[in-house]
């Protein structure tokens, strides 16, 4: 594995933080929005650049200050982080898009505070995707905390504050109290937190201690909203909907998920959670939120709590891929990370659009919505296909490769599991469709003239569910960067 | 009991000076009036000066000054006996420590005095009542 | 004149202080650029001895020609190298903060105030660098005298509580003149160096014993190390903002030196961590001086009374640290020192400039603080995310030295104990920071479509700047902790400690 210096993944992080003085002192809009497209582009665009490099197999490396040995804020950029970073990046800018269309449609306040916070998310998500070793992802997390608590608490509102306090007590709490302490007791173990081919903990302590450690990863990073530390995500909803969209679909519990294979690949590594025999517990936990996540979503009314369950199941889909500890069903996990993010954030920005043009926010409300905004509706459709697993979408490649990863593994009661939530995730997404465009014309709430929200609400989502659709007959660079990390992974 | 009597009188100027410093410690905590923890603060402080001096102390030693005046020459100075003479250096070091004393006497007195001008009253407890009244 | 850097940190503000009360009495406004003068002189030589450290090893510098141990010696090695740095670089932002302020608060006493503030800087920066015990207990009255009559300057009860404050600290001193007394009575030595030689044979005796537990029980009244710490809060809160953010940074930080001075110098390590078997209870006694200074900052509505417990909670973060016995805890203690004194002097800053705009600082008077004072509340951000312990600011990395000693100790307890205080640091400034940012929504409470037209009425540039020179301190501390561990404090901490 050779790598190569270059100061690459330090810009990519730094350069929507440098964007921000822009941001602050520009009176006008418009200024304000061209600034942050061209952060956004020129964000994608360094991540876009190292690309070639990683696919021939080089990673990039590049330490901005050694602190001990073997902690330092140090950045490598190696397949599974490039994955995670394309995804995040991409879509910024579709949704820097969609949130102008949004804030200026409903003509939110604090705009500035909006964009700049937005800014300073994406750079910590970017850090967190780019990160060498524990230390730097732990300052990366905790950046994202605090970058994202103005945006979920955006209306200022006491409902605002309440969720706030939820979200700063689950997430900052459980990073103090479990990750914090974890990672120094790694360190004292291991003499370092560099990220390893197969984690850097094996032989350092007995199984007691290495198990405890695993429990304090798994649930310190909260952000993967695996049960019970998950209910921070339905309370975030109060967000206006293009920081629901990115944050909680994409960026902050994505980056919480990317944590935990990280820690799980990186930290323990694949044949020590195997001779430990940990990976059941992993898929326990995981199953338990699957399960119980996709259950409580058919009882949601409010459609974006409905999407914040559905994503609280569909993260623990990737932490389930991981902990078959099977080549196919990592790469099944990682491949889901992008495929999700697509089809999610679709939905996301389909519940934004009804809102904005209708004012509505409950699926009872919904009814024969399909006439009134077709366009949206069929975006929705396609997504819902994407995240219950369906071709012709996107979603298929992960589901399958997860199946075969159980196959792989020998764990059937997964199979069931993974058949059975993809059902539930049918009798949630299916009856909302059905209902928006199958409906006898008295039940219908809506007028039958199409009347759809501003195009910067509606184009986004028409980009987001063309390329769910795409992903699934050219899957790439996602399905290759996965391939590649698992191949290095395992050494197969 | 010979043995405790012994140790109580041959280290006399160690008892001496732990009690003077309880009384004042006792006088600090325990009384009302701040005129009265300014006493105890004050005897508290002067234990400790006491006790210094007190180890300067040799038996049948004189005060320490050299009687030929000739001024400190290297050459002509006699060879002193030390014995003969009380140690002068914890004197010098007490020297600065009461005026440390006396500054801060001071001080607490000043700080006594603006207190009464505002509560009208030196007694600790009458002062904390007005105060929660507020 | 590099030689004499160690007489110059001393001798120019102490007179300074003087010529400072001598012009104030024929020009107010002369006071100011003499103190600036004085302490940016004391700022200078600092920096340059740290330097002179790094390239040399110790320094010994005899005042008036005198050898030790009939002389007094000012010794300068890599710790008090570190530490006076930090006290004089902390002493001069805050002077050029607090102009306006002193000018506010304190009207016609301003020339006195400027002349008690060198003074009491000339005490701090004497302490540390002092090599002899009974000149640091010198030192140590000038320090507190000007302390006292400086808080008392405040409103209220200001005077009540800093008579409080003087009773508690001549006890302390006391208690330390006596501990010296005893070190004298047995080695006829008061050069610390010297006394650290002679020490060695009298290991066994219960003369060193008393003067070792004398010595440290006057000191931890002098830093408010719980229980003794119940003269802090009120007299730091009730004084003048100047005062305050003068004096929260630095006193309790240099008496943590001054402990730290008698384990790793006077008595060695050897004597303090293995032949007395104090280490365990007093790491309790940290513990609980962590829990009750976190408990206590909760209860409080006042944000400068909570940031005066939370001051507390910190001394207990380094007393414990010092006394873990191994190396990560003792340079974690130290490095907490630069680090504690920071994001103090930040907070109290931003205090500061509150109590200069808006009337007073209990939590109801904050609201909306974010939209009127943007600058002050970012800088406030930093400095709680620093207290907190958030990477990369550098109350983190401080942090992550107390839990890796505490783990190689085996302490678990001070690990819970540090851990808990981080979350309730989490409660404590983001409940602030909640009010500060909720402002009352006079009309419509749902949405908010039109932002409250509340002008933005900041603090002036003179007490911004340096606000902002503290606050980027406390980042570019964090990430250049690497350099100063392996270049300063891993020299400061004998090699016999593990």
């Amino acid at each position: 594995m050779e790598t190569m210096i270059s100061i690459k993944p330090l810009l990519a992080v730094l350069v929507s933080l440098l964007v921000t003085p822009i941001l602050v002192s520009s009176r006008a809009p418009n200024v304000r929005e061209a600034w942050t497209f061209v952060a956004a582009a020129a964000k994608f665009l360094i991540v876009l650049s190292m690309l070639p490099t990683i696919l021939k197999g080089t990673e990039i490396v590049y330490t901005v200050a050694e602190f001990l040995p073997g902690a330092a804020i140090k950045f490598r950029v190696d397949a599974l982080g490039m994955l995670f970073a394309l995804v995040s990046s991409s879509l910024w800018i579709i949704t820097s898009a969609y949130s102008i269309g949004y804030m200026r449609g409903l003509k939110e306040h604090s705009q500035t505070r909006y964009f700049v916070f937005f800014a300073f998310a994406l750079s910590a998500t970017v850090g967190v995707a780019f990160s060498a070793n524990l230390l730097t992802m732990y300052l990366f997390y905790e950046m994202l905390s605090l970058a994202t608590y103005p945006l979920v608490t955006h209306h200022q509102d006491p409902e605002a504050r309440s969720s706030g306090r939820k979200y700063l007590l689950y997430i900052v709490g459980t990073s103090i109290g479990l990750a914090l302490p974890a990672m120094l007791i790694s360190y004292n173990l291991a003499g370092t937190l560099e990220f390893g081919r197969q984690g850097f903990l094996a032989g350092t302590a007995s199984k007691p201690l290495i198990g405890l450690l695993l429990f304090m990863f798994l649930f310190g990073f909260a952000k993967a909203a695996i049960m019970p530390f998950h209910s921070w995500l339905p309370a975030a909803m109060v967000a206006p909907t293009p920081v629901s969209a990115l944050l909680h679909a994409v960026a902050v519990v994505k980056v919480g998920v990317f944590s935990v294979v990280r820690v799980l690949t990186g930290v323990f590594g694949t044949d020590l959670l195997f001779s430990l025999d940990f990976g059941p517990v992993i898929l326990f936990v995981a199953s338990a939120t699957i399960l119980v996540g996709s259950f409580i979503a058919l009882s949601q009314d409010g459609l974006k709590r409905l999407l914040a369950y559905s994503t609280i199941a569909q993260l623990s889909y990737i932490v389930l891929g991981v902990g078959l500890l099977s080549p196919k069903g990592i790469t099944g996990g990682m491949v889901h990370i992008a495929m999700h993010a697509f089809g999610k954030i679709t939905l996301f920005f389909c519940a934004g659009a009804i809102f904005v043009a209708t004012g509505k926010k409950n699926i009872s409300d919904m009814v024969g919505i399909g006439r009134r905004m077709p366009v949206t509706m069929a975006a929705f459709f396609i997504a819902s296909l994407s995240i219950i697993g369906m071709p012709p979408c996107g979603g298929f490649v992960s589901k399958w490769y997860l199946v075969l990863g159980t196959l792989e593994a020998h764990q059937m009661p997964i199979l069931f599991v993974l058949l059975f939530s993809s059902l539930l995730n049918a009798a949630y997404f299916m009856p909302i469709v059905y209902k928006a465009f199958f409906c006898r014309p008295e039940e219908a709430m809506f007028e039958n003239t199409v009347q759809e929200a501003p195009p910067f609400c509606v184009v986004p989502l028409v980009i987001t569910a063309v390329i769910s659709v795409i992903l699934l007959f050219y899957p790439q660079p996602f399905f290759r960067l996965a391939s590649m990390m698992v191949q290095k992974i395992t050494g197969t | 009991m010979g043995d405790l009597i012994q140790m109580v009188v041959a280290k006399y100027n160690y008892w001496i000076y732990i009690t003077l410093m309880m009384i004042g410690l006792y006088a600090m905590i325990a009384k009302n009036n701040l005129v009265k923890k300014i006493v105890g603060m004050n005897i508290f402080q002067t234990a400790i000066i006491l006790f210094y001096v007190s180890t300067g102390a040799k038996r049948g030693a004189t005060i320490p000054i050299l009687e030929h005046g000739h001024g400190g020459h290297g050459a002509g100075a006699h060879m002193v006996h030390a014995a003969d003479y009380i140690n002068p250096l914890p004197h010098v070091l007490m020297l600065t420590a009461i005026v440390v004393s006396v500054a801060t006497l001071g001080v607490a007195l000043a700080l006594a005095i603006r207190v009464y001008n505002r509560y009208d009253t030196l007694e600790e407890d009458e002062i904390l009542a007005q105060i929660r009244e507020k | 004149m590099s030689q004499q850097y160690p007489a110059l940190l001393v001798i120019v503000p102490l007179l300074s202080a003087l010529v400072i009360s001598a012009a104030g009495w024929i020009n107010k406004r002369l006071c100011f650029p003499i103190a600036v003068a004085a302490l940016g002189v004391a700022a200078y030589s600092s920096i340059g001895l740290l330097l002179r450290v790094l390239d040399e090893g110790a320094i010994v510098y005899r005042l008036g020609g005198w050898d030790p141990p009939m002389g007094i010696a000012y010794y300068v090695d890599h710790l008090n190298g570190l530490v006076l740095t930090v006290v004089s670089v902390v002493a001069f932002l805050n002077l050029i903060a607090s102009k306006k302020s002193i000018e506010l608060e304190l009207g016609d006493k301003t020339a006195p105030f400027y002349a008690l503030y060198v003074l009491q800087v000339t005490g701090l920066l004497g302490i540390v660098a002092t090599g002899d015990a009974f000149n640091l207990y010198v030192l140590l009255e000038i320090t507190a005298l000007s302390g006292y009559a400086m808080l008392a300057m405040g409103k209220d009860r200001a005077q009540l509580s800093t008579l409080n404050y003087l009773y508690m600290g001549t006890i302390g001193a006391c208690f330390y003149l006596l501990g010296v007394g005893y070190l004298y009575i047995v080695t006829g030595s008061l050069n610390m160096v010297d006394i650290a030689n002679l020490l060695p044979p009298l290991y066994e005796s219960k003369a060193v014993l008393g003067a070792f537990i004398i010595c440290l029980v006057g000191v931890w009244v002098k830093m408010a190390f719980f229980p003794l710490h119940a003269w802090l809060p009120n007299a730091y809160t009730h004084g003048p903002s100047a005062a305050s953010s003068l004096i929260a940074p630095l006193v309790t930080k240099v008496m943590i030196y001054v402990m730290i001075r008698l384990i790793l110098t006077v008595f060695t390590p050897e004597f303090a961590f293995n032949i007395l078997a104090i280490s365990k209870p007093i790491v309790w006694l940290a513990v609980v001086a962590i829990f009750m200074g976190a408990i206590l900052a909760l209860s409080e509505r006042n944000l400068k009374k909570m940031l005066t417990y939370i001051i507390v909670a910190e001394v207990g973060y380094m007393v414990g640290g010092a006394w873990l016995g191994n190396r990560a805890g003792m340079t974690g203690a130290i490095l907490h020192i630069v680090n504690d004194a920071l994001m103090t002097l930040c907070a109290f800053l931003v205090v500061s400039n509150i109590a200069y705009k808006l009337k007073g600082y209990a939590f109801d008077d904050l609201k909306g603080l974010v939209r009127k004072m943007p600058f002050t509340m970012g800088a406030f951000v930093v400095a709680a995310l620093s207290i907190i312990g958030v990477p990369p600011t550098c109350g983190f990395f401080s942090k992550w030295y107390l839990i890796s000693g505490a783990i190689q100790a085996g302490q678990y307890a001070f690990m819970v104990a540090l851990l808990f205080s981080s979350l309730v640091n989490v409660v404590l400034f983001f409940r602030v920071i909640e009010i500060c940012y909720y402002e009352p929504f006079a009309d419509d409470g749902g949405h908010g479509h039109g932002p409250p037209s509340e002008p933005m009425a900041e603090a002036p540039l003179t007490m911004l700047v340096p606000l902002f020179i503290v606050a980027a301190g406390l980042v570019l501390v964090g990430i250049y902790t690497g350099d100063i561990v392996n270049k300063i404090i891993e020299f400061a901490i004998p090699q016999g400690i593990v």
